[in-house]
């Protein structure tokens, strides 16, 4: 068979071929916009509709709280507040477990499983097994997750310290709950499987257990449609104030919950800033390229007029040059897109624990993404293709006459300079072309500012880490008790193995009020002369704990609008919850847990009690470490431990797991689009001048010579651009510092001179290859062709 | 044979070209191009070499400019073998001795006449003024004027200002006038003119314009790649003479 391709077609694909080079950076921007479109839209909808299926399976509660012991009659009034639809009491704590296989102590927080049927809320999703009986107390139910890191399995068991007893536990169920879909223990920063679980057991025993029969100290609730939420919160924290609640929530406010949405809001935010930006680029480099084309093949649009082809026809072929390399896009992006969307998901897989559904994308986004993709090449193309329709042949086949330059504005001004001739010629080129010289520094600029964004990430993540884990939180544990204890406690965890010193602590919740504006929190009271967990100001200059009143989290200030000296309400959320007013005489900088501070004793006066603490840091020997940890394993007293090193591990862990993996990407597209300008900013001032360049090499001029004035002109876009990057880096990281931070963690905006460095480097880097590309086509200049034809 | 009593009293060779052939070969397709010419060209005289597209006129000029190498042949200006010159030695070459005036005229659009002329003078050893240069093609009032802003006629003598300029041992014309009108095309001829007789320098120029031919002192035909006569020209006529 014979395929026969009409010349205008042939034509075409020989025009693709020669502009290979520049037409596959423009299909990679196109690719890049489009497959953070599709991964992100993608991811987004993988998430939303795989929480949503599993909040609704599951029967996610959305209302929260809990107390110290309350009658099982209680739950009747509660279920009386208006827009309440079901109610659901239990009983939880947090326990200390001795894991075979591991050393230190992890902690678990035991959930108790209605006496029939299953928990009308919060329930869990058996992965295998099954629920734990009512009649043999110590079955239990433990989170998949957990057992996964513990390598446990159905019919293994591990022990727990509950209520000062040591108790072997038999693993009969794998799960899952809405509750812990992003797995945070009390007192960590990100989840640890190792160290943090959830354990269900049967009411029955938990009752027994904590003597709590008749009672429960947890309660959840699912509310009916169109009900006020803070209205509900308002009664239910009337009606279990008397039995130690110490405040409810939200699921807005529901740790795992809240990182799930926020991670989500921040996906949707990306997804809905990048694409746009590359497709813009495509637009501006498709614009470039296919005009300076039209430009190049006047005369053969004339002949082809001349011979009678259409004004559509020529034009149509410009087009299809537009629509195939924006389809390679398309199509590079699609496939590009599917695969970082499954690898997202993959990472998320092991970040949120619950039924996560794999990558599929909606086929409206693909169409959406096609339609955005085309519109944009036509955006980027039309100018061109109406200026090749428009050619009359007669004004096609004579030579264009030649680029106009005035005396008159910048091109003046280099006039009067003494500098060499080259040197004119490439800033009056730069300055002839404002607009395309505008765009290829701001695409240059933009590509540093996006690294620079990036790795602003890692910049602030270390610094955190310098901050909070080397300068605040200096302890190698923290133990936090059941019950608040006699400051002799102290005294008692020194004589333990290996502890070289202590540091006591009083947390207290309390919800600090500024008139309307409110928000729960803990009271740190510290003492004086600290030297494990201490207090910074910005500066990260040491702060003793203020005699009077009380050291407030910049962050917690902001959020209530506080300043220096104002005073804030604080109602205590727990035993007899006094309500005091305190005035505030520090502002402390922290990135991660915002608190507020007070001296321990006045703490202690201001609960009306004693000297108590709540929890203990501790500095260990590590040669100890061991023995320390078998000790608290068996120690009742001690409801949590919090070790510092594990917990550095595993934020770094998260940190790189998650964040590595987008800086990674961005930090390729950044490269991309760099080498996409640059190298499309060269072969244009090629095409446009090879036969001026051939001319100077015919009066003389050097290799070299011509390549500076071609190159001269891509060094100094690139030279301005670098500051003007530098300088939108700052800016976008800048804005991007509060947009990251969270309830739990702040990212300080800290750009490191190695962001700056790395990031000009590897955009000159770009730039630099697209020279040498582009010299090498100087070299081979045809200089007898140059002298024979006309522009 | 050519030159007869004139050779006593100018002996000194600009060009002695012996044999050069030139063969381009693209793909199955070989093209003769030269076939074993001989010529010389002498110190300040002004020749012109006439011949139809394709017989080799062009291509000889290349050669001798430096562009382009022969297949065969040798070729000599002043004491210096072009033949055995290297890449850089011909950049060399062009850049001290050799001035270019091309149908296009290849002006930097960029820069202006008087600039245009500065590109050439900034590298060169010894050079005029750029604006001297302007004056000699009578364009000493359109210094400032970028190449979009001049007519044809005025592009092509601040192409020719530009290769003067530098004071060259020859200047190489092709087809100068080929984009003008014969008025405008005479005015280009009278700079050339000058700059020839007030500079002494030796000037080859290519046309297929017989009527060209009168002001030179010798007349070179070509056809096929070979020179099929030389004549001289007993009367050289001053440019405005000319007509075509």
């Amino acid at each position: 068979m014979v395929i026969r391709i009409d010349p205008l077609n042939k034509k075409l694909f020989r025009d693709l071929w020669r502009i290979k080079g520049q037409g596959l950076a423009i299909s990679a921007v196109v690719a890049c916009g489009i497959s953070l479109m599709i991964a992100s839209f993608g991811t987004v909808a993988a998430l939303d509709e795989s929480k949503d299926a599993f909040y609704n399976r599951t029967r996610f509660a959305d209302v929260f709280a809990v107390m110290k012991r309350a009658p099982d009659s209680l739950l009747q009034e509660i279920e009386q507040i208006p827009g309440v639809a079901t109610a659901e009491t239990r009983i939880t704590a947090v326990v200390n477990l001795d894991i075979p296989g591991m050393n230190e102590p992890a902690t678990g927080r035991l959930i108790s499983l209605p006496e029939r049927g299953t928990p009308l809320l919060n329930n869990v999703v058996l992965m295998s097994g099954r629920y734990p009986s009512t009649q043999r107390p110590n079955e239990v139910a433990i989170t998949d997750p957990f057992a996964k890191a513990h390598s446990l399995s159905l019919g293994d068991t591990f022990k727990a310290i509950i209520n000062g007893k040591k108790r072997s536990l038999e693993i009969v169920g794998l799960g899952l709950t809405p509750e812990y879909i992003y797995a945070l223990g009390p007192g960590a920063l990100m989840p640890d499987d190792k160290r943090f679980g959830a354990i269900w057991m049967s009411r029955k025993a938990l009752a027994a257990a904590f003597n709590l029969d008749g009672a429960f100290n947890d309660v959840s609730m699912s509310l009916q449609r169109g009900a006020q939420t803070e209205e509900v919160l308002r009664r239910l924290d009337v009606l279990i104030k008397p039995y130690g609640g110490s405040g409810s929530y939200a699921r807005e406010d529901q740790l795992s919950h809240f990182f799930l949405s926020n991670e989500l809001d921040q996906l949707r935010t990306s997804g809905a800033i990048f694409p746009p930006v590359f497709l813009l680029v495509a637009v501006f480099l498709l614009n470039v390229v296919v005009t300076r084309i039209v430009t190049t093949e006047r005369e053969q649009i004339g002949i082809f007029k001349a011979f009678g082809y259409t004004d559509v026809e020529v034009g149509w072929i410009y087009l299809k040059l537009v629509l195939i390399l924006v389809g390679v896009g398309l199509s590079l992006g699609m496939l590009l897109g599917l695969w970082m969307g499954d690898s997202m998901i993959t990472m998320y897989k092991t970040y949120f624990k619950f039924t996560l559904r794999d990558f599929g994308v909606d086929p409206a986004v693909f169409a959406t993404a096609a339609a955005i993709s085309l519109g944009a090449g036509l955006l980027g193309g039309l100018g061109a293709v109406r200026q090749a329709v428009g050619l009359s042949p007669a004004v096609a086949m004579a030579p264009p006459v030649p680029t106009s330059y005035e005396q008159s504005g910048l091109a003046a001004l280099f006039s009067k300079f003494e500098i060499s001739q080259p040197t004119r010629m490439i800033f009056r080129h730069v300055s002839r072309f404002p607009i395309r010289s505008g765009l290829t520094i701001i695409g240059v600029a933009f590509s540093v500012a996006l690294m620079i964004m990036s790795l602003f990430f890692l910049d602030s993540v270390e610094k955190v880490i310098q901050v909070y884990f080397f300068q605040a939180e200096r302890q190698t544990l923290t133990l936090t008790f059941v019950e608040p204890r006699p400051a002799t406690v102290e005294q008692e965890i020194q004589h333990l193995p290996g502890v070289i010193t202590t540091q006591p602590v009083r947390s207290v919740a309390v919800r600090l009020r500024n008139g309307h504006l409110s928000d729960r929190k803990a009271i740190q009271g510290i003492v004086s002369g600290a030297d494990l967990n201490r207090l910074l100001d910005s500066e990260q200059k040491l702060i003793e704990p203020p005699p009077g009143g009380m050291a407030l989290s910049k962050y917690i200030a902001k959020d209530l609008n506080l300043k220096l000296g104002d005073t804030v309400t604080v109602e205590v959320m727990q035993e007899r919850r006094p309500v005091v007013e305190v005035p505030i005489v520090r502002i402390v900088e922290e990135y991660l847990g915002f608190q507020a501070y007070m001296r321990l004793d006045a703490l202690n006066r201001l609960m009306k009690e004693g000297p108590t603490v709540s929890s203990v840091h501790v500095l260990v020997d590590s040669r100890y470490a061991d023995e320390l940890y078998t000790t608290l394993k068996d120690t009742p007293a001690v409801a949590g431990i919090v070790q510092q090193t594990a917990a550095l591990d595993s934020f770094r862990n998260t940190m790189d797991n998650t964040m590595n993996v987008m800086i990674g990407f961005y930090v390729a597209l950044a490269s991309l689009i760099a080498f996409g300008v640059a190298y499309n900013a060269a072969r244009i001032a090629l095409s446009e001048r090879a036969r001026a360049l051939a001319s100077l090499r015919v009066l003389g001029f050097t290799r070299e010579e011509v390549t500076y004035i071609l190159l001269g002109e891509l060094g100094i876009l690139t030279l301005i651009s670098l500051p003007v990057g530098c300088l939108l880096g700052y800016g976008m990281a800048l804005s991007m510092s509060p947009m990251l931070s969270t309830d739990l963690y702040n990212f300080p905006f800290v750009i490191e001179n190695a962001t700056y460095g790395w990031s000009v480097v590897v955009v000159s880097i770009s730039a630099i290859v697209c020279g040498l590309i582009t010299r090498r086509r100087v070299y081979d200049l045809d200089l007898v062709t140059a002298l024979k034809t006309r522009e | 044979m050519p030159d007869g009593a004139q050779s006593e009293t100018r002996v000194r060779e600009t060009f002695r070209a012996e044999g050069i052939t030139k063969i381009y070969k693209t793909g199955d397709l070989r093209v003769e191009a030269l076939r074993g010419v001989d010529l010389t060209l002498y110190e300040g005289e002004l020749v012109v070499l006439l011949g139809p597209s394709g017989s080799g006129k062009s291509t000889l000029l290349n050669i001798l400019g430096g562009l382009d190498l022969p297949t065969a042949g040798t070729l000599f200006f002043k004491d210096m073998e072009i033949t055995a010159a290297t890449q850089s030695e011909l950049t060399t070459y062009r850049r001290d001795h050799v001035g270019f005036v091309f149908q296009f005229y290849n002006l930097i659009p960029s820069l202006t006449a008087r600039e245009n002329v500065g590109l050439v003078t900034e590298i060169a050893d010894d050079p005029m003024q750029p604006d001297e240069a302007l004056e000699i093609v009578g364009l000493e009032h359109r210094l400032g004027h970028f190449p979009s802003q001049l007519s044809g006629g005025e592009q092509q003598r601040v192409a020719i200002a530009r290769a003067i300029a530098k004071r060259p041992d020859v200047l190489l014309c092709d087809e100068p006038t080929g984009a003008l009108d014969s008025k405008t095309g005479i005015v280009v001829l009278q700079a050339l003119e000058r700059a020839n007789r007030e500079l002494g320098t030796t000037t080859a120029l290519i046309t297929h314009n017989a009527g060209i031919k009168d002001m030179s002192e010798r007349v070179i035909r070509f056809a096929d790649g070979q020179i099929i006569s030389v004549e001289k020209n007993p009367v050289k006529k001053p440019p405005e003479e000319l007509t075509w």
